[in-house]
């Protein structure tokens, strides 16, 4: 999933089951997947993801973002051109829903922030080649 | 997703060259991995909706809807009164049908384009996820403030004497654009007219394809 196969075909390819890989990697997926599982679960409202969400989205374009992303902001250069309608260089959205899910989790009690620290130097601490056992 | 990506996915995520991705990578794989510990969730929902969205979930079904309102005159009005009734009433593979739509047509005077200007919010029961652009800072901020010029650079050029609607998605309200017909598919079947609706056109940044030569 790390190339775009489907991005040869261009926007305005006709209709698919869906218009682009929407993940360039796998634990994009995986997060979006726990969210909407544990959502359709019932373990918490959509609009409260949602406002963790946006509080994440807003908090780095406030600290990143907000002069390259909006066009009436004073440019930095002189003839500074508009940034181009898509490109959001630096913006990584799903490590923003990433953070968010985190802190919702956090706040429902599913999962301290402690526990995740933890766990996840527990994993980066494997040695290399761990997930390609010898036969 | 099968073991071959899983493989393929961590020789990319440990890469040192890029410290923030496998951080992100590993972050992730810590959290799925307590929460199925700790009985919150199953893996097995998570693969359903992952494919779910993947394969099944898409723009085909906004196509399906727009060419039938092309078709039916009767259904375009049911449409534009009522358009989660409306959607009901074809038995398409959608997810969350509890947000209401909210469909808005354009017209030779009119142009709407849709966006999220505080973060994702999309028809995705209509059209699967949003593309790449869609989500990214500088689409979101500008595309309020000068719809035109934002439309240009996508390659929509418009008549002056277009009013262009911009349309603010959120929690509680998504919009779908109902593209004008193209010019030419007059004596195309309901099946054809699907395929000249793409999913660009459907958030109002591309008109509809004109149909192929026969």
């Amino acid at each position: 999933m790390s190339a775009d196969p489907l991005g040869a075909l261009g926007p305005k390819a006709p209709p698919r089951k869906n218009g682009e890989l929407q993940f360039d990697e796998l634990w994009e997926s995986r997060v979006f997947g726990l969210t909407m599982s544990l959502h359709e679960a019932g373990a918490f409202a959509w609009g409260e993801f949602q406002a963790e969400l946006i509080a994440s989205i807003g908090a780095w374009e406030r600290e990143y973002g907000a002069s390259e992303a909006r066009s009436d902001a004073r440019p930095r250069g002189a003839g500074r051109a508009a940034p181009s309608p898509t490109s959001g260089a630096g913006f990584h959205y799903w490590a923003r829903w990433l953070e968010a899910f985190e802190r919702l989790a956090a706040r429902k009690g599913l999962l301290e922030s402690t526990a995740l620290d933890a766990r996840a130097a527990e994993l980066a601490a494997r040695p290399a080649g761990w997930d390609h056992p010898k036969r | 997703m099968n073991e071959h990506d899983h493989d393929d996915q961590h020789d990319h995520a440990h890469e040192p060259s890029d410290p923030e991705a496998a951080r992100l990578a590993l972050r992730a794989e810590a959290l799925e991995a307590l929460l199925v510990e700790r009985g919150v969730v199953r893996r097995e929902s998570i693969d359903a909706i992952v494919a779910r969205y993947e394969n099944e979930i898409g723009p085909l079904n906004g196509a399906k809807l727009v060419a039938r309102a092309w078709s039916d005159p009767e259904f375009k009005r049911r449409l534009l009164a009522d358009a989660r009734a409306a959607i009901a009433e074809l038995s398409l593979p959608v997810g969350d049908t509890a947000t209401p739509i909210v469909v808005v047509e354009n017209t030779p005077g009119v142009h709407n384009v849709v966006v999220c200007t505080l973060c994702s919010c999309y028809p995705s029961s209509l059209l699967g996820l949003p593309p790449r652009w869609y989500k990214s800072p500088p689409y979101r901020a500008r595309v309020v403030r000068e719809p035109r010029a934002v439309l240009r650079e996508l390659g929509l050029e418009l008549p002056e004497t277009t009013e262009v609607r911009v349309w603010d998605s959120s929690a509680e309200l998504r919009y779908l654009v109902l593209p004008e017909r193209p010019l030419g598919s007059e004596e195309a079947s309901e099946a054809e007219l699907v395929e000249l609706v793409s999913r660009d056109s459907l958030i109002g940044v591309a008109p509809a394809g004109a149909p192929r030569e026969r």
